[in-house]
């Protein structure tokens, strides 16, 4: 059985039709991933227990000739920003590296109760904040098309570990490009949800306006059976949406003839790499040959996305990260003499740079005299950048655009320039301010070998066309 | 406006972040840098722009659709099950089983 082919849709009917169990199927992953991951590091933890069990769950479910739910048997890998009871949860941090969560984040219970089998913990960027998996304080991520090179980050393991095939999907979570961007690099599908559209319960949180969960794949049907099951309304979530929950595999197969797509200028400029702009334009013209209509549109904010992204992120990471204090779970200093002591010592030994970094400059935009500057200019700018996307909603259906201004780029290339890592997300930003979905298909590669993504922008809730408009790129380039 | 190492320090002192001397001179330089770039904000207009508080406020019709008449933003205030004592004790750094220790509060 080749693992590495094997996708949500091919697994579940292999499991129904008896072809292999689920136990056995688990036992093979897991040779492969003790066997190849050593050069990936995609995974910090594997859930051998946990995965067993539900195998053991579905091969009796199989056995009785009970009905299967939608995802029995199909083998996921997991972000270490999402909790799960019982397997520890590092969130890529030496503060949380014995942190055992008591309950599971929503996402991976839909999954689980779906019949998914989580096989493990991924490697990403301390607190999700990074771009290139080179923060996680357990090592980096070697990007499996090119191991000298960058996954993307900060979903870099979850991305990873589906196109080194030790996995046949994953979730990862997105506040600045963090699902899309590893897509591109390492040629899967990362789809972004709109804001609320998946809960944030049980995701540790980065910044909360910001922050998304969302599915790895190898195909976007696969992404679309995902999203159908950890989509919808949570309790225990307050801002994720009570808006209905489309069937998106039918949604998929309609044509795009006839749908307008946006091409905006400001995606399309400097800073854009040769190749990835030949390979992304030929992928939308593709598009037209399919019947869409291209519109050539402006999204005129779009250059002060990133300034205004790093501070509302900054800001808010700055107050979800003070509850790292030592006091209820974590890491505490063993150095402190007074309770001051402890939270200052504990929050500057337990944290890495780039997290530290990033706590000085929310902690500065937010304080007193600096507030209004920073943070509320910066929320006006939101607003501004929220607005250019619905004007050009009321002219087109979706927006194309090239996911990442390269292909994955060196490991330790731009470690050392926080100013150059953080313009890596230029193309992914915008979404996350406005809140709005966007998925990376993979579209092309450049002379020598590596993955470049086409990024689809939508309406809110409206991830059935950009799932639509993805099938097709798929479809007409059959890259694999 | 340049950063200073007397800004460095009063933003980590609020932060609760102890930084070590070679820290405090990276971090000038690196929030100087960044807060530069930053500033470019500055150049757009945004007197009569609201600033965007939460995600949906002005932009989605969708969510506007579904609330229709039901705010279910709310529940009842009843007890429900919560983290057993524990659990929520499970990952604490030290604790007496009753409470999370922690070094004395109180300094004379």
């Amino acid at each position: 059985m080749d693992l590495s082919a094997l996708t949500v849709v091919s697994t579940r009917t292999a499991i129904a039709e008896k072809q292999f169990t689920a136990t056995r199927l688990v036992e093979d992953f897991y040779h492969k991933i003790k066997g190849e991951d050593g050069d990936v590091h995609a995974y910090l933890t594997l859930a051998e227990d946990r995965a067993f069990a539900q195998a053991k769950r579905i091969d009796a479910a199989v056995a009785k000739g009970d009905p299967l739910p939608p995802l029995a048997g199909v083998p996921v890998a997991i972000k270490d920003v999402m909790v799960t009871r019982g397997v520890r949860s590092t969130a890529g941090s030496k503060v949380l590296e014995n942190f055992v969560s008591p309950y599971d984040c929503t996402a991976v219970t839909r999954l689980e109760a779906a019949g998914a089998i989580v096989l493990g913990k991924t490697n990403c960027d301390e607190f999700a904040m990074g771009s290139s998996n080179e923060n996680s304080a357990y090592g980096p991520v070697h990007n499996p098309r090119d191991k000298t090179r960058v996954p993307g980050g900060s979903s870099g393991g979850s991305a990873a570990a589906v196109a080194a095939g030790t996995a046949v999907a994953s979730l990862g979570s997105d506040t600045g490009g963090s699902i899309r961007q590893p897509a591109s690099f390492c040629g899967v599908v990362g789809l972004m949800p709109t804001y609320g559209r998946v809960s944030r319960y049980g995701l540790i949180a980065f910044a909360s306006s910001l922050d998304h969960i969302g599915p790895f794949t190898k195909t976007v049907k696969d992404a679309a059976v995902l999203l159908r099951v950890i989509a919808g309304r949570d309790p225990m979530d307050s801002t994720s949406a009570d808006v209905p929950v489309p069937d998106y595999e039918l949604e998929i197969c309609k044509p795009v003839r006839g749908l307008k797509l946006g091409v905006p200028a400001e995606y399309f400029g400097e800073g854009l790499d040769a190749e990835v702009r030949i390979v992304v334009e030929a992928a939308i013209q593709r598009l037209q040959d399919a019947g869409a209509e291209l519109l050539p549109i402006s999204l005129p904010h779009t250059a002060y996305a990133i300034p205004t992204y790093y501070v509302i992120a900054t800001a808010e990471a700055s107050a979800n990260l003070a509850r790292y204090d030592g006091v209820r779970y974590g890491y505490r200093s063993a150095k402190a003499r007074t309770l001051s002591d402890m939270y200052r010592k504990t929050r500057d030994e337990g944290f890495g740079a780039e997290v530290k970094r990033r706590i000085m400059l929310g902690t500065y935009a937010l304080s007193s005299g600096y507030y209004d500057a920073y943070y509320l200019k910066a929320q006006k700018v939101r607003t501004l950048i929220a607005r250019d996307f619905q004007s050009a909603f009321r002219k087109v259906d979706a927006i194309l655009t090239p996911t990442a201004p390269t292909p994955a780029f060196k490991l330790g290339e731009k470690s050392d320039d926080p100013l150059a890592m953080y313009l890596a997300d230029i193309y992914t930003v915008t979404a996350d301010l406005a809140g709005i979905p966007g998925i990376s298909v993979p579209c092309g590669e450049t002379k020598s070998g590596l993955p470049i993504g086409l990024q689809i922008l939508g309406r809110h809730f409206d991830e059935g066309k950009i799932l639509r408009v993805a099938h097709v790129v798929e479809h007409e380039l059959a890259t694999r | 406006m340049k950063v200073t190492e007397k800004d460095v320090v009063y933003v980590a002192d609020l932060a609760n972040l102890e930084l070590t001397e070679q820290e405090r001179q990276r971090m000038v330089k690196d929030l100087d840098s960044i807060l530069t770039y930053i500033a470019r904000l500055n150049e757009l207009d945004t007197s009569n722009v609201p600033p965007m508080t939460q995600v949906f406020s002005d932009t989605s019709a969708a969510i506007k659709e579904s609330a229709q008449d039901q705010d279910r933003s709310w529940r009842e205030d009843e007890l429900r099950p919560c983290l057993p004592h524990d659990e929520a004790l499970q990952n604490a750094p030290v604790s007496d089983k009753e409470f999370f220790k922690v070094p004395k509060v109180i300094e004379r």
